[in-house]
């Protein structure tokens, strides 16, 4: 057969959709493992869960007064459904969960997902701030200390940073209140400002008491967290800064700003998504501590309060939520990094 | 400084040399002492002119390259000798001077090109960048002149290399990318710093032949790292060999390789396996080259030499033993002691 | 080539011989930022272990309380003169000085203990991995990134929930959040040194997997091990406050620093600042001692710095 250019330009189109196919495949064929793994890994938490939180105490104690009678405590006991055997009820649970439906508070009756949710932006809205706060100042700050490593201000940005994650969250919060709001009296102490909806979304970080009340706890979070970007930052930057592309950069007469600007950043970013999403993970499960110190009506808050109380539904769904949430994250991660890393990409997923 | 090693009479009648490097001396200060990478290197380069510049690992030769346009990184600085490039002063020049020199009248091509090119960038862009960095051409332009450079090398259907990353094209190819990198704006020197050692022997036949093409066709000055004798035989006008830092002879290709006068050429070439040495144990240079932290007094070569004697404990100095032939060795031309 | 392979050797070649503890030491102490940290470290320790001859008072037996004295701030003399409260009183009339030093004792202790077992934990699994690979290996190893992906808070607080509160309950719960660190760690570790020769001899001279773990493997493991150690330290004090301060951690009976902050918190928006800062002090700089010195030991102990 003679390779004439029409033969070549048919072959290399059939091939190139073949490939696409192939691509395509691949990452669907991804996606759906990974949501496979999604579901078994609910499906173990939830049992743990539940079973765990079977142990803790009796949930009638609370809600019943104390001189009921022990028919009384029956009744009620009957009404939640907490006479059935473990099991029974872990099934009832798991069949009202698939619908949507993971059960009342034990406190207010209210549909317990209902009320997580409704708390979910709160915290969201925190969780982001903290985390773009940490990134926009840690990554510069980083490249400063990768790549002078010797320089007093690099140094002092790597002081810092071992000060910024040893200090406890919750201490370094109650400081904040205690010079910001108590002594001078710049933003308010607790709770969240002003809240604009949209949709049916209330969010704060549109009016400026939001933002006021926003600052504390964002700064609080994000002290931590800019610390380890920092460190991230400044490591790939070392590892990246001695290799031979940027040399070759050099080489070619680029401005020292396109070698780092370009040829540095797009690097290092990889690693610092990774880390940044991961942690996005850890800030929201953590915001738990913050809440508490800023009394901030997030997710978190509530999450103690039903631990206390022992309002079991909440506190499972809470649970599910937050393993769905991670397990969705580090999803997401992975295709940012694919997207970002054009080996990992091209070659189909390794 | 006393006159360099390349120039004589025979050679003031010829063209002006585009290069001219007399007594270069980088250091690196490090904490446990400072290692004389390179210790008095003079390199004169013609226009259009091949040279190789031959050596062992650690001769310090990749270090000579980058001390031309001052790409060295700390603890490392040139602290001696001139560099003079088309007549403008490299040794003092500002970075933005330097900036303006690397990549358009000077081009480098790397050893590894892997780790040359930028893994996370599509090669348009890296080539893009490099035609912009000293010319305002707009980007349809600069992606012209990069198709016509890529057609040069011998690349074939450009666009769609153009539009891919590095890990997609194999070693030979990805090193020919790095050459059209270097040919972008027409450079009067290009310095390739073993280019080819980390390619196949067959490839290697390939990229030799066409570099030698292409310098030849643009004009284009060329000094060739290498520890490969073998490599710059067929390819180089002269040759430099390299040793502990110091340039210990130096001539044209036919001279060098066919009459060696020192005892570390010598060894060289004797160390090349040829058909006729089939069967007899292979020659080699005993001993290990020296620490550059730590040479030793005089000739640094006096530890391995068949033909050490006492006065080579003090420094030799270039010599021109043959017309356009020079030698830093007291005994040179010699034949080694049985 | 590059620049370093030629500086890189010269350097090799030109130095002399050292034992590997002297160098270590000699690597360590080089940084002004460990020695501070270690500094710091040992004045926590020393406080914490000498609590009860170093405090002023014994904040914990009501006898040596007088209600009269609560709140006062730091300087002020008791009410019945036979004292100055260095660093002021609580709501109910401790001692903060004395309450602190009791305090560092009880972080210490909870968090010291619950980093050793979790080593020892750890280590074990990780090495056991290692040492038997294959099915084994990917079963352990699957459990510890599970745990790993989940935020240690979360972990810590499930259990506390189930287990109720207590300090041995606190422990407990600091172990299995932290005993993955370590297994991934020793796991890492052994994997390397599970080719090297002295294994393969080990193991021709048929010992026991048990002995050829502990007596070979293990000792050539322990520089990443440390250093997770020393960080994991940090993270278990400060894990511990934040479990305490929640009120989900120590009892109020044997409390940590923590608890002591939270016990102060009601009254920071009262302008009585000094009850909460003052046990944050003390926690910050055993934190930051034991990060210093971790940090360092770190890059010390690195193999990949190693010249």
């Amino acid at each position: 057969m003679r390779a004439t250019p029409a033969r070549i330009a048919e072959y290399r189109s059939a091939r190139r959709a073949r490939l696409l196919s192939t691509r395509v495949n691949a990452v669907l064929a991804t996606i759906i493992r990974r949501l496979l793994q999604t579901v078994v890994v609910m499906l173990v938490m939830s049992a743990l869960v539940f079973v765990g939180i079977y142990l803790v105490g009796d949930p009638i104690s609370m809600l019943a007064s104390p001189e009921a009678t022990e028919a009384q405590r029956d009744a009620i006991r009957a009404s939640l459904g907490l006479d059935l055997p473990l099991w029974r009820q872990y099934l009832v649970f798991m069949g009202q969960a698939v619908q949507g439906d993971f059960g009342n508070s034990f406190l207010t009756g209210e549909p317990a997902m209902r009320l997580i949710l409704q708390r979910a932006p709160a915290t969201l809205e925190l969780a982001i701030t903290a985390m773009l706060l940490s990134v926009l100042i840690g990554v510069p700050l980083g490249i400063r200390a990768g790549l002078k490593p010797q320089a007093v201000s690099s140094r002092a940005i790597m002081t810092g940073s071992v000060l910024g994650f040893s200090l406890p969250n919750f201490w370094v919060g109650l400081m904040l209140i205690m010079v910001f709001a108590v002594t001078l009296g710049w933003v308010p102490a607790s709770g969240r400002g002003q809240t604009v909806a949209i949709g049916s979304l209330n969010l704060s970080i549109f009016t400026v008491s939001g933002w006021l009340s926003l600052a504390l706890p964002a700064i609080t979070i994000a002290m931590a967290k800019c610390a380890t970007i920092i460190r991230v930052t400044r490591a790939a930057t070392r590892e990246s800064l001695p290799m031979d592309y940027i040399k070759f950069a050099r080489a070619k007469g680029l401005s020292e700003r396109r070698v780092l600007g370009v040829h540095l950043l797009k690097n290092i970013l990889i690693p610092i998504v990774t880390v940044a999403g991961l942690e996005f993970g850890q800030v929201v499960a953590f915001a738990v501590v913050t809440e508490t110190v800023f009394s901030w009506p997030g997710m978190g808050k509530l999450l103690i309060d039903s631990i206390i109380n022992l309002d079991r539904p909440v506190v499972v769904a809470y649970l599910l939520l937050i393993v769905f949430f991670l397990v969705m994250l580090n999803l997401v991660v992975d295709i940012i990094y694919t997207v970002l890393d054009p080996r990992v990409r091209l070659e189909g997923r390794r | 400084m006393q006159h360099g090693m390349a120039t004589s009479q025979a050679d003031s009648a010829a063209a002006a040399p585009i290069l001219d490097v007399r007594g270069l001396q980088t250091h690196f200060f490090t904490r446990n002492g400072v290692v004389k990478a390179v210790d008095g290197v003079d390199l004169t380069l013609r226009p259009g002119e091949i040279l190789g510049l031959v050596g062992e690992s650690g001769s310090g030769k990749s270090i000579t390259g980058f001390s031309l346009i001052g790409l060295l990184d700390s603890p490392g600085r040139v602290v001696g000798g001139e560099i003079n490039f088309d007549g403008h002063d490299l040794r003092h020049a500002t970075q933005d001077q330097l900036r303006d020199v690397r990549g358009r009248d000077i081009a480098m091509i790397f050893q590894d090109p892997m780790m040359t090119l930028n893994p996370v960038l599509r090669v348009d862009t890296q080539m893009i960048e490099a035609i912009q960095a000293h010319r305002r051409v707009s980007r349809d332009e600069a992606r012209n002149r990069a198709r016509d450079v890529l057609t040069m090398v011998g690349i074939a259907s450009p666009d769609e290399r153009l539009r891919s990353y590095p890990h997609q094209f194999s070693g030979g190819m990805r090193q020919r990318v790095a050459i059209a990198i270097a040919l972008l704006n027409s450079p009067r020197l290009i310095i390739a710093d073993e280019p080819t050692t980390a390619l196949d022997v067959t490839i290697q036949g390939q990229i030799l032949y066409e570099v030698q093409k292409l310098c030849k066709e643009t004009g284009t000055a060329l000094i060739w790292i290498t520890h490969d004798l073998a490599v710059v035989s067929g390819l180089a006008d002269r040759v430099s060999v390299m040793y502990a830092g110091r340039i210990v002879e130096t001539g044209s290709t036919a001279d060098v390789i066919g009459h060696p006068q020192h005892p570390y050429t010598h060894g060289l070439i004797d160390s090349i396996p040829r058909p006729e040495t089939r069967g007899a144990p292979l020659a080699q240079i005993p001993g290990m080259t020296p620490s550059l932290l730590n040479l030793p007094e005089g000739c640094a070569f006096r530890t391995r030499c068949p033909r050490a004697t006492e006065v080579c404990t003090k420094d030799p100095q270039p010599v021109e033993i043959r017309p356009a032939q020079w030698v830093r060795c007291w005994h040179a031309g010699e034949p080694d002691p049985k | 080539m590059s620049q370093a392979d030629i500086v890189k050797p010269a350097i090799a070649a030109a130095r002399k011989p050292e034992g590997p503890w002297r160098r270590f030491f000699v690597d360590f102490f080089a940084s002004k930022l460990a020695v501070v940290g270690l500094i710091l470290l040992t004045v926590t320790v020393v406080a914490a272990v000498f609590a009860p001859w170093i405090a002023p008072q014994n904040p914990f037996d009501i006898g040596n309380l007088d209600i009269m004295d609560s709140k006062l701030p730091p300087g002020s003399e008791s009410g019945d003169g036979t004292m100055r409260y260095l660093l002021g009183t609580d709501g109910q009339a401790r001692d903060l000085f004395s309450a602190i030093l009791y305090g560092l004792r009880t972080s210490l202790m909870v968090a010291g203990i619950s980093v050793f077992f979790a080593f020892a934990i750890g280590a074990t699994v990780g090495l056991i991995a290692a040492y038997f690979g294959g099915k084994l290996d990917a079963l352990l190893m699957r459990i510890v990134d599970i745990q790993l992906s989940f935020p240690a808070i979360l972990v810590a607080l499930m259990l506390l929930a189930i287990l109720g509160k207590g300090v041995d309950k606190v422990i407990i719960a600091l172990i299995v959040v932290q005993w993955a660190y370590f297994a991934r760690a020793a796991r890492g570790a052994a994997l390397v040194e599970r080719n090297k020769e002295y294994v393969e001899a080990a193991r021709c001279m048929s010992l026991s997997w048990w002995r050829v773990l502990w007596r070979h493997l293990l000792p050539n493991c322990m520089p990443p091990l440390i250093v997770i150690a020393t960080i994991d330290l940090a993270h278990a004090i400060a894990l511990e406050a934040t479990l305490s301060f929640l009120g989900v951690g120590v009892p109020v009976t044997e409390p940590s620093l923590g608890m002591l902050i939270s016990n102060g918190f009601e009254f920071l928006l009262s302008g009585r600042y000094w009850i909460s800062f003052f046990p944050g002090i003390a926690l910050a700089i055993a934190i930051i001692g034991i990060n210093l010195v971790g940090d360092h030991l770190r890059d010390v102990l690195n193999p990949r710095n190693a010249n």
